[in-house]
């Protein structure tokens, strides 16, 4: 086969893959956001949108909000700057997608004599383009508050330009901590130095080799530095809601809000990507190396089954109990579809449960340990991601907002010292070394 | 003058991570039981489930009526006047009855622009408004059947309800210098 053509073809694939990964959490994370702080204040969140009498859990009421959004006037101020303001929503939205184009998503796979990547491109300053583009994304903010050519916009794009810059700083001090360390900006070899047991002074630990347990305090900076980078709760100072009216947003209206919005949960993507790619491990599954899940598919097949018999019996025993206790409520689909999803679920489970003695006679294709790898990867990549997500939004519903002097005072006069105090040390560690 | 100095927070506590971490433990327990076990919530799915509203709600309005079923309203334009968003429209009628002199012959109400103030209710003579038929879904689909006419005020509403009410006066245990014999 050409191998530039299908060098091409492979990176075209895969960046329609990358480009569509934040598209596709954006409406699994608002629906999160909602069911999330529903059930942490003890409520049902959204349950009411139905397509032929199917809620799947107030999922569909994330398609009634994008029809809702388009089909709303959509107001351009008579005095704004039309180029800008129109710029400003597509700027943002543009510079959280394209970040996540030097993220691997698995290891690379060699097959006969081809090599597929599951990564765009694999720049050697794959870290620093990382963190310039998404440093790109301010000017976004900046734009729509100035564009606007309103007072108070202009106040909230300034406030969260402000916070957003001197977040950065440490934020990049934590990662640079992380370079002295791994001596590389690449994440394909960030993410490979990962692998293994984490070793301690010639001790090895029973912990995984992740930037984590190497660099904790550069791991607990650039978390707290990543909520104020997305503008989320402990620090949503752009928008806090119940505080102002909205920030640099305000003007905005119909889609064009709605960028703003999507953009907002793309970086939280985004920076959970990069957190997971520089402290746990990316695509790496703890404790197995890719060597070992392509010599050994049989075991991952039945660990994976196991689970997906395990999930969908607990998926199963859950919604049935839900759906027995609400039979009152409703009629029609609306009572059936818990039992219809809790037997749909355990059907899988028990399919899964099945086909276990059938894993282990079955003569598999060459190519099939190669792509279950790669799966088995990108599954543990996103499960890392969704667990971060899910932080982002858990840690909103938890605390409350900083004052905008507490914030100025936390990023400058503690997070920033404690950063450089880390890299120095860490910096003196490694020349001793 | 007594100067409250605020205070100085222990240095555990102004490193946040911890009280963090305990916080974000126990909105977690929220989480997982509410997943688990969603109908323990103390939640009303509300069209489907309804609450019986307290017999002192201030409701929406009706018109009470005399023995002989007609209004006891007698368009004094009282409760007009002492309205503040200005929606009670009442066009007064001669009456039959000259110990009456006036009755409304229309009566409309723009529960659209009603703020429940219920000074309507204070201001009249006759307690021939009242708020207390418990309906708070006040919603339609067009403006005009919000302005509720007389016969609405005068009939839409549960007369069972209306007829069982009797103001609960309140018991008040009192103790002390306060209690009567
Ligand atoms: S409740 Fe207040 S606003 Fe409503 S009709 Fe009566 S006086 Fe007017
Ligand atoms: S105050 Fe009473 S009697 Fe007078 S117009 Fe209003 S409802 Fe009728």
């Amino acid at each position: 086969m050409n191998s530039a053509l299908f060098q091409f073809l492979n990176i075209t694939i895969i960046a329609f893959v990358v480009w569509l990964i934040p598209l596709q959490f954006i409406p699994f994370l608002i629906w999160l956001e909602r069911k999330g702080s529903a059930f942490i204040q003890d409520r049902v969140g959204p349950d009411r949108t139905d397509v032929l009498g199917f809620r799947l859990f107030g999922y569909i009421q994330n398609f009634a909000d994008v029809v809702k959004l388009l089909m709303k006037e959509d107001v351009i101020p008579l005095q704004a700057n039309r180029f800008y303001f129109l710029l400003a929503p597509f700027w943002s939205m543009m510079f959280s997608l394209i970040p996540l184009m030097s993220i691997p998503l698995a290891g690379s796979i060699h097959w006969i004599n081809t090599t597929i990547h599951f990564q765009v491109v694999n720049l050697n300053v794959g870290l620093l383009f990382f963190f310039s583009i998404t440093s790109m994304g301010i000017l976004g903010i900046v734009l729509a508050g100035w564009a606007s050519n309103n007072k108070f916009s202009l106040i909230g794009g300034l406030r969260s330009s402000a916070q957003m810059i001197s977040y950065e700083l440490s934020m990049a001090m934590s990662l640079i901590t992380l370079l002295v360390v791994y001596q590389h900006a690449d994440f394909q070899t960030i993410v490979h130095e990962q692998t293994g047991l984490y070793h301690f002074f010639g001790y090895t630990m029973c912990l995984p080799n992740w930037g984590f347990f190497l660099q904790p305090i550069a791991f607990l900076i650039f978390l707290v530095a990543s909520f104020a980078e997305t503008n989320r709760n402990p620090f949503d100072l752009p928008e806090g809601e119940s505080e102002l009216v909205a920030g640099y947003h305000v003007e905005y209206s119909s889609i064009k809000f709605a960028l703003f919005f999507m953009s907002e949960y793309a970086n939280m993507v985004v920076v959970s990507f990069l957190n997971v790619s520089l402290f746990w491990g990316g695509y790496e599954v703890p404790y197995v190396s890719t060597a070992q899940l392509i010599q050994s598919p049989r075991i991952v097949l039945l660990v994976l089954s196991g689970i997906i018999f395990i999930m969908g019996l607990l998926v199963f025993v859950v919604l049935f109990r839900h759906g027995w206790k609400q039979r009152t409520l409703y009629n029609g689909v609306k009572k059936w579809e818990p039992f219809l999803l809790g037997t749909g679920m355990a059907f899988i489970g028990l399919i899964f449960l099945i086909l276990i003695p059938f894993w282990l006679h079955w003569n598999f294709p060459a190519w099939f340990p190669l792509a279950l790898t790669a799966l088995v990867q990108f599954g543990c990549l996103i499960i890392k991601v969704v667990f971060f997500c899910w932080l982002f939004v858990w840690v909103r519903w938890t605390l409350p907002r900083f004052r905008y002097d507490q914030l100025m005072n936390l990023g400058w006069k503690i997070m920033l010292p404690i950063a450089m105090l880390n890299f120095l040390v860490t910096s003196i560690f490694v020349i001793l070394k | 003058m007594r100067v409250v100095q605020r205070p100085k927070p222990k240095l555990m506590q102004s490193l946040y991570f911890i009280d963090i971490f305990k916080g974000l433990m126990l909105t977690l327990r929220h989480v997982i039981r509410n997943i688990l076990n969603p109908d323990q919530m103390m939640v009303v799915y509300f069209p489907e489930q309804k609450k019986e509203l307290p017999p002192p709600t201030r409701g929406r309005h009706r018109l009470m009526k005399r023995e002989d079923g007609s209004p006891r309203c007698t368009a004094c334009m009282l409760c007009a006047t002492v309205c503040p968003a200005e929606c009670i429209h009442i066009l007064a009628g001669e009456s039959t009855d000259t110990a009456i002199e006036k009755y409304p012959e229309r009566f409309d109400i723009d529960m659209l622009r009603c703020v429940y103030c219920g000074f309507c209710v204070e201001a009249c003579p006759l307690d021939a408004i009242r708020m207390d038929v418990p309906e708070v879904t006040v919603a339609n689909y067009s403006r005009e059947k919000l302005v509720y006419h007389k016969e609405f005020l005068l009939n839409h509403h549960n007369e069972d309800y209306v007829k069982n009410y009797n103001p609960p006066r309140p018991v008040i245990e009192t103790h002390g210098p306060l209690a009567r014999p």
